[in-house]
């Protein structure tokens, strides 16, 4: 049965991802202008331009090279940037590992923070500390993440000299640096994310406290924390999961814009060089595989809620 | 409407016989908008973030009114100097400007004052037009089923495959950096969350028996969709739409931040925040003040939206996407 629901969820984003590759082709493709006479320059002459739209397969009708782009991407091939020389797959390689380290550091953090928040926040309904709470996620998800990035540079970073101001350090060549470098990026990033998380613990937790078999937990004369833990905290925490993989979209948005703040060379940048340089093919590449990446991560996090409650895949 | 409505008494004429049904009524149980009002007001920070909405709308609009009848004159002779005889960039905050100036000797407060109307009017239109998208789409998908709710929701799916700030960014890439675009990319890009709350508020809704009634009634599908089951599905709409303000506000932000929306020299907030971001340690007025302008005015469309989501259905989990 279970194999049956993986295999069933897997299948399912097959026609999802299909559709992502498709918008976002028809996206880059009703761009206005040329983009080899912005890959040219405005001195071009017009057998250049016909040259290299010859060699791009940019005459050929759309659905061919739609078909040929699918065809490349299948074989991990996202086509050649305009601007740099390299292959947008060794872009995206060279990228990628600098914004899942961040993302993870971030989803790490905002988790340390959100979920025992949460539940004190839920057990202590109404107290000073459930109010700190609530009006802490409100700012949490109220703050632009770009200034809170600046603000967090100015005191640690500027003020005083606790963390530095971001630059990536590869966790495999320095760990400790690595974790330096990334904290106030992923403490940037992991705000929001950490409210989020914070509200819905909050709201799950409180509506399992007040469920029929905690109740009956409690009038079995179960000590409160044994109910706590075992009854309330581990039915609680199943949607506090789907939020947060829901959620990280949000986080893998809210990295590209703190990796300006910070410097920091992941997707995002990539993405905003390209997009100011009007590099389409690489625009194009890091779209669909930040897209993708989001899609495969929601279906983990379902294989995960399926795992941990067997009732969603016996259904 | 009914002129000889008593001034004062309400209480002394209890003639009700000859009085029409709406009349009676209303009167008796609080109509769905006092009801919702009256547990809106009951929860004060709400009420707070409606003030601050209002006045930093006020504000957007007092720019409007400064551009089109003054001429400038007002934020010009008082704050705006980019030219003036003494041009004087990087001055922390006086009297003369309150928020301080700018690398080019500008005014911070006139400044954010004119931020205002760029943001206010960036997420407003694109929550209109996605809601006027998503909504009408969700309600036809939850309510006819069948191949058009397939397709609408595969869609819907597939948009909701894209981060949203990644998709806005390459609808900006494609379409251009202006105002115009940057409303059609946040507007396409919050189309799904709409459609799909209109769409199961829809599929409820359609169980109910007034919609059973006018079908027995004979009314047509078009009619019973947007007469009958539009307008019961407002009140999650209505949540989801205050609370996507404050998302399209910071989108907006975020690209302006990122050089991918509106274009100086029109002063957006997030461009005001790069903008200062150079000169974070010797002026860091430049970019906290419109920062905290975003900030604020996030706060209160937010506690605008936990404030309708609890007057309209205190059941309603807290659950929301970016």
């Amino acid at each position: 049965m279970r194999y049956r629901y993986i295999a069933i969820r897997l299948l399912q984003t097959v026609p999802v991802l299909f559709g992502v590759s498709v918008v976002v082709f028809i996206i880059i493709h009703s761009a206005p202008g040329d983009p080899v006479v912005n890959m040219l320059g405005i001195e071009a002459t017009d057998e250049n331009v016909a040259q290299i739209r010859q060699a791009y397969g940019l005459n050929d009708p759309l659905y061919v090279q739609y078909a040929n782009w699918l065809g490349g991407i299948l074989q991990g091939d996202l086509g050649q940037s305009l601007t740099q020389n390299r292959s947008v797959t060794a872009l995206i390689a060279s990228r990628l590992p600098a914004t899942l380290f961040l993302a993870v550091a971030s989803m790490l953090i905002a988790v340390v923070i959100a979920i025992p928040a949460g539940i004190i926040s839920a057990v202590r309904k109404g107290s000073a500390s459930d109010y700190g709470v609530t009006l802490g996620a409100l700012t949490g998800i109220s703050i632009p993440n770009f200034w809170l990035g600046l603000i967090l540079i100015l005191l640690f970073a500027r003020t005083y000299n606790v963390f530095p101001p971001g630059n990536y350090v590869p966790p495999s060549e320095d760990p400790v640096a690595a974790i330096r470098h990334v904290a106030l990026p992923a403490i940037t990033v992991g705000t929001a994310f950490a409210a989020l998380l914070a509200r819905q613990t909050r709201s799950s937790m409180l509506d399992n406290l007040n469920q029929e078999y905690v109740k009956m937990a409690k009038s079995k004369g179960l000590g409160s924390r044994k109910i706590f833990v075992r009854h309330a905290l581990k039915q609680a925490l199943l949607p506090v999961i789907t939020v947060a993989g829901l959620q990280f979209g949000y986080l893998l948005s809210a990295t590209v814009v703190v990796e300006q703040v910070f410097a920091w060379p992941g997707m995002g940048r990539l993405i905003w060089s390209a997009v100011q340089q009007q590099d389409y093919p690489t625009v194009q590449g890091t779209v669909l595989v930040v897209a993708t990446l989001f899609v495969l991560i929601n279906v983990i996090v379902d294989l995960t809620y399926s795992y941990l409650d067997p009732r969603v895949s016996a259904s | 409407m009914s002129g000889e409505n008593p001034t004062g008494g309400s209480a002394g004429t209890d003639d009700s016989a000859g009085q029409t049904a709406d009349e009676s009524t209303k009167p008796e149980s609080p109509t769905g908008f006092r009801r919702t009002w009256r547990g809106f007001r009951a929860h004060g920070l709400a009420v707070a973030g409606l003030v601050v909405v209002s006045v930093v709308t006020l504000v957007g609009i007092f720019s409007y009114v400064d551009d089109a009848f003054l001429g400038n004159s007002l934020i010009t002779s008082v704050y705006y100097s980019p030219f003036a005889p003494e041009f004087m960039p990087l001055q922390g905050p006086s009297m003369a400007h309150p928020f301080g100036t700018d690398t080019l000797g500008r005014d911070v407060l006139a400044r954010t004052i004119y931020g205002a109307k760029v943001s206010i009017q960036v997420a407003l239109t694109a929550v209109l037009v996605a809601a006027s998208l998503g909504s009408p789409l969700g309600v036809v998908a939850g309510y006819l089923g069948g191949t058009v709710e397939t397709v609408v929701m595969r869609t819907v799916d597939v948009m909701l495959g894209f981060p949203a700030l990644v998709l806005a960014i390459g609808l900006v890439a494609a379409l251009g950096f202006n105002l115009t675009n940057v409303i059609i990319a946040l507007g396409i890009v919050y189309v799904p969350q709409f459609a799909r709350i209109a769409r199961s508020t829809a599929l409820s809704v359609s169980n109910e028996e007034y919609v059973d009634a006018a079908k027995a009634l004979g009314y047509s599908t078009p009619h019973i969709v947007f007469r009958e089951v539009l307008p019961n599905c407002i009140s999650p709409l209505l949540v989801q739409a205050s609370l996507l303000m404050a998302f399209a506000i910071i989108a907006e932000a975020s690209l302006s931040f990122l050089g991918l929306g509106v274009q100086p020299p029109t002063p957006t907030w997030g461009q005001m925040v790069s903008d200062g971001s150079g000169y974070l340690t010797s002026a860091p007025w430049i970019s906290l003040f419109p920062g905290a302008a975003i900030f604020v005015t996030v706060l209160g469309f937010n506690l605008i939206g936990d404030g309708l989501r609890d007057a309209l259905d205190p059941r309603e989990s807290a659950e929301r996407r970016f």
